[in-house]
């Protein structure tokens, strides 16, 4: 598979590590319930089968952390952001 | 002497460069050009293997990478390699091959005997036996299976060959080098594109080496050899010739495998023996070919009996007779072109059997004998073809006396490739082929590989595929013109298996699947295609049944009352032939498996004939002995003994360092750590420990502040890119709004331990005479910038050891010159360098923790540090090792454990019982993290984690270890064992 990097270009799958779900979000920790929220977010994941939103880490190049929309059965990825916003 | 089945003339192999081999330790005379497969048709040599379950004698069948039965073991000794198809090992001078499967010999195994069983080795046959009496399979069934399992012998010795892995990109990959590719390639290459150009064989030319075809009027050879020059004179356009592309991978990206030099004895030095390759490519034109079926009838795996087209190979290319008198078998147009070219050459053709009313009429003036309607019921001869029966319309049977049979049983598009990202090929029912279904992005498809079975269409979807391909890269069409072919027949009326047949009738050479064993399959319920495919192993041989797999299926149909469409197809996997281990692993094998990390003080440390240990990619100095000690356990004892008792001094290199800046620097580090450094003041140094978001710890480490906005943060070895990879997630995911930025530095910093009584001397020694190192200037925890003889350095007095030490940094590259510079500094105090043993029983006699008790299975509470976990503020894992379980008073938690006889050893990684306790795990307490022998208490001491160990000081437990035999009666006590007070901090 082949990852095109905002700020390298597209790179061979071997220089990224994959974490999953980009579209989680922490929970506010001092929200009454927080203690569920966490639970949810450290272990609950959907597995969609089709477009996904997934985190990237670039870690054999430049570090960044990407957001990839990629199709699970397909693999095509439409689209790749830099999770931190902004641009190269 | 001609070798006797050698035709006296013709063939693309050369007679000015003879070639000697053996065969099964007979000599033979061969040509460059040849095949050991060619070579042997060429020698008369029919029987070339026993097959791998019946053990019957078989011969070559086709001539290619399909080939299910001549595989042999090709070269000797440690380069010996099983299973090598003869088909495409080329010849060289001196190769030696030798027959598998068989004892004692080719001609008489004594494994034929299940030729003889055979209603009894049925498919899935162990599926239902080996199972009575139970105790029998480990003693009798196992090692019986073991040796009748498998084919040819690995050789069971390094490799002496080097192997390479090379990547290259192009605009256009074309896979396979026969008409359709070569024109796909100019029309691309013409346009300026840049393309690969592979095909597996030695040769350009596909199909048009092994066939009488004329291109614009020429041979088909003279035609190829002009499309080939025209290549390799288009700079941007590269010729991979032995080269096999395996696989199609994602998002353009595709596997090959390049036999650089399989072809000679030993690759020239410097080279490898094969490279494999990851070709990224924008655009690919799949232009594999057509692949050969037979037809199913009693005794088809006869060694004589052949494909085909095949036999053409061997007589066109090769100048190689298949048989003195040949029959041909065919439901096909394309069956009679091999009786054309048999005549052709000179050899007798017995008959063309032809399973239709109606042959084709371009044919008729040969004069060949004809039998239509007909069909070949059994193969006469058990080591070779000696006749055949034919029955012919009326159900009447005649034989025909002949020494060789080729079967045209019709072709199948080669679509594997197109099969590798998910693809389902499609029943054509005219062409009674499949042919490619959903192809993957970027591929185009042309020629046989398409279903397009005449050379002028092959041609024509050629330059089609290749110019569409160069155009959808944004080059223009070139101008190019398509040659002209004659048009051939090429009608075929499927036949799969000959009703009248009542020997046994081979689907699958390889794996000796018959029709029975299909028929079998559906009566037992297994009439799925990919059960059948299991149940039977029909397609699962080395070959991935290319000759088998819709003979197969068809057969499925059938006795199961379907059409083929409604049967389908198993799907296809890379790798498309098998690929050699080496090329798997190119150079990463041995001590190059991964790169090797050598801190700074490396080269000393072999200079002073230092012990290595592995530390993850680190390689570490373990402990330094001196001449005269009898172990590593008197040498560590030392190391201990002098550095507490003067100076020691230990590269700490490998720790993970990371600079964190920005105005929120201080912010980050309280959200990441769990206790507080926004209250760290300039010029100090705080432990810090940080949890996994589910609460558990993740890694320790001190980080310094060096200025306001500047910190200095080091992390465990093993972790140190875990770590930099979730800072860089909490910063980039979680706070993008933070204005902190982070660089990994550990391989910037050189970082020496200088620990014991006499440190701040060898300190003073070393740091320029400016900086003041008196207790109360630098006192414990304090850090600093200093340089040592003007280099910049970094001074931070931390102890692991417990003793009064620093840790000095100094730029990397100064590195030798700085333990050098510590060593000379410490000579007058007896400076010792310590390893990572003595490293690990110093931290240990404190009762710190490590990787041992950072095992991600551990809180924070367990370990004893609850009181580092700020209440103030929220940091990553807070939430979550609140969980009720987690905070449960009966989870094992740190303590410290003595054997309670003084004189026992204690192993890492046994667990806890209570006395009298029965040895289960329902009374599993808890168990032991890391031990060492303590030359300060004079015996050996652990830490662990134990239900409740804190409250059980004094009491005693079992430290159990079945595994290593132990079984030691330990004392609980408090996990720091020396110098509780922390007195030596001071020195």
């Amino acid at each position: 598979m082949r990852i095109p990097c905002p700020y390298c270009g597209p790179r061979g799958n071997d220089e990224f590590t994959y974490l999953g779900d980009a579209t989680v979000r922490r929970p506010d920790p001092a929200a009454p319930e927080a203690s569920r929220a966490f639970h949810d977010y450290v272990y609950l994941r959907d597995n969609p089968s089709g477009i996904h939103q997934e985190l990237w880490y670039h870690g054999g190049g430049c570090h960044a952390w990407l957001v990839v929309t990629r199709n699970t059965r397909a693999h095509d990825i439409s689209d790749v952001k830099l999770a931190a916003g902004g641009k190269p | 002497m001609n070798a006797p089945h050698r035709l006296a003339s013709g063939g693309l192999i050369d007679r000015a460069q003879p070639l000697s081999f053996t065969f099964d330790g007979q000599a033979y005379s061969g040509f460059a050009g040849d095949t050991l497969a060619s070579a042997l048709v060429a020698n008369g040599v029919k029987l070339v293997g026993r097959s791998f379950k019946y053990h019957r004698p078989r011969g070559i069948l086709t001539a290619g990478s399909d080939e299910p039965n001549a595989l042999v073991e090709l070269r000797t000794g440690a380069r010996r390699e099983p299973n090598t198809r003869a088909t495409t090992a080329e010849l060289y001078d001196g190769l030696v091959a030798a027959s598998q499967n068989r004892w004692p010999s080719l001609a008489f195994d004594i494994g034929a005997v299940n030729d003889g069983l055979s209603r009894f080795l049925v498919a899935g046959f162990y599926y239902k036996t080996f199972m009575w009496p139970a105790k029998f399979w480990e003693l009798l069934y196992e090692p019986l299976i073991r040796r009748a399992a498998g084919l040819g012998r690995a050789a069971g010795t390094e490799d002496p060959d080097h192997y390479e892995k090379a990547y290259a990109h192009c605009d256009l990959l074309v896979i396979g080098g026969g008409p359709a590719g070569l024109m796909a390639a100019l029309a691309a290459g013409r346009a300026g594109a840049r393309v690969i150009l592979a095909d597996e064989d030695f040769r350009l030319g596909g199909r048009l080496l092994a066939e009488r075809y004329e291109i614009d009027g020429k041979p088909g050879t003279e035609w190829v050899a002009e499309i080939e020059a025209e290549l390799a004179s288009l700079p941007e356009v590269r010729i991979m010739r032995r080269t096999a592309v395996t696989g199609v991978f994602d998002h353009g990206q595709y596997g090959a495998v390049e036999r650089v030099n399989d072809h000679v004895p030993v690759p020239p030095e410097h080279e490898p023996r094969q490279r494999s390759w990851k070709i990224v490519a924008r655009r690919a034109v799949l232009a594999a070919g057509a692949l050969e079926r037979g037809i199913a009838f009693g005794n088809n795996d006869r060694p004589g009996v052949i494909l085909a087209g095949a036999a053409r190979s061997y007589i066109n290319r090769y100048a190689a007779a298949p048989g003195r008198r040949i029959a041909v078998f065919t439901n096909n147009d394309d069956g009679w072109r091999t009786a054309a070219d048999a005549h052709a050459a000179g050899i007798e053709v017995a008959a063309v059997i032809d399973s239709r009313a109606e042959p084709p009429g371009q044919f008729a003036a040969l004069g060949i004998k004809a039998l239509t309607g007909a069909q070949v019921s059994h193969v006469h001869g058990g080591q070779g073809v000696q006749a055949i029966d034919v029955v012919d319309a009326a159900g009447q049977t005649m034989k025909i006396e002949c020494d060789a049979l080729a079967v045209a049983g019709g072709w199948n598009p080669a679509v594997h490739l197109t099969c590798h990202l998910g693809g389902r090929p499609v029943w054509n029912e005219p062409l009674a082929a499949f042919v490619p279904g959903a192809v993957p992005p970027g591929m185009h498809v042309a020629g046989a590989a398409n279903g397009a079975l005449t050379l002028a269409e092959c041609l024509h979807a050629g330059v089609a595929a290749g110019a569409m391909a160069a155009l959808e890269c944004g080059f223009p069409i070139a101008s190019i013109m398509v040659p002209s072919a004659q048009d051939e027949a090429s009608a075929v009326t499927p036949l799969w298996h000959v009703k009248e047949s009542r020997a046994k009738s081979f689907v699958d050479f390889q794996n000796d699947v018959t029709i029975k064993d299909i028929a079998l399959a559906n009566q037992e319920g297994f009439s799925s295609v990919e059960h059948l495919k299991r149940y039977t192993t029909l397609g699962m041989a080395t070959d991935q049944g290319k000759v088998a797999n819709v003979t197969g299926l068809a057969i499925l149909a059938d006795v199961s009352g379907r059409v083929i469409a409604e049967v389908g197809t198993t799907t296809y996997r890379p790798p498309y032939v098998p690929v050699s281990f080496g090329a798997i692993s190119g150079h990463h094998r041995g001590k190059d498996f991964r790169p090797v990390r050598l801190p700074p003080s490396h080269r000393w440390a072999a200079e002073q004939g230092a012990v290595f240990v592995e530390s993850g990619a680190w390689l570490r100095a373990q402990y330094y002995p001196r001449a005269g000690e009898k172990d590593w356990l008197e040498t560590v004892n030392r190391e201990v003994a002098a550095t507490r008792a003067s100076v020691g001094v230990c590269d700490v290199s490998t720790l993970g360092k990371i600079e964190i800046e920005g105005a929120d620097a201080a912010i980050f580090l309280d959200r990441v750590y769990t206790n507080t450094f926004s209250t760290l003041p300039v010029g100090k140094s705080r432990y810090g420990l940080m949890l996994r978001e589910d609460g558990f710890v993740m890694d320790d480490g001190t980080t310094s502040r060096l200025a306001p906005e500047r910190f200095f943060m080091t992390t465990t070895t093993a972790q140190a890119g875990r770590v930099m990879q979730h800072l860089e997630f909490c910063h980039q995911v979680l706070w993008p709004e933070l204005d902190v930025q982070m660089v990994s530095v550990s391989e910037q910093w050189a970082q020496f331990s200088i620990a014991g009584p006499r440190s701040r001397d060898v300190l003073r020694k070393l740091v320029d005479e400016k900086y003041d190192l008196a207790d109360r200037a630098f006192p414990y925890l304090a850090t600093k910038e200093v340089a040592v003889g003007g280099v910049p350095a970094r001074l931070f007095r931390l102890s692991f050891s417990g003793e009064m030490a620093y840790e000095l940094a100094v730029p990397a590259r100064y590195g030798d010159g700085a333990i050098r510079a510590i060593m000379a500094a410490g000579e007058e105090f007896s400076i010792t360098p310590y390893g990572t043993e003595a490293l690990g029983v110093m931290r240990i006699e404190k009762g710190h923790v490590a990787g041992n008790e950072i095992n991600g299975q551990l809180t924070a509470r367990d370990l004893g540090l609850a009181r580092m976990m700020s209440k103030k503020k929220d940091y990553i894992g807070r939430v979550m090792a609140q969980r009720p379980a987690l905070l449960d008073p009966d989870r094992p938690a740190l303590a410290g454990f003595k054997p309670a006889d003084r004189k026992a050893r204690l192993r890492a990684g046994a667990h806890f019982l209570s006395a009298g306790a029965v040895a289960t795990a329902g009374n599993d307490e808890g168990y032991m993290t890391s031990v060492a022998f303590s030359p300060m208490l004079g015996h050996w001491i652990g830490l662990g984690v134990l239900e409740r160990g804190p409250e059980r000081i004094g009491q005693r437990v079992r430290a159990y270890d079945p595994v290593r035999n132990g079984d030691v009666e330990v004392e609980i006590c408090n996990p720091v064992f020396f110098d509780p007070e922390g007195a030596r901090l001071d020195g």
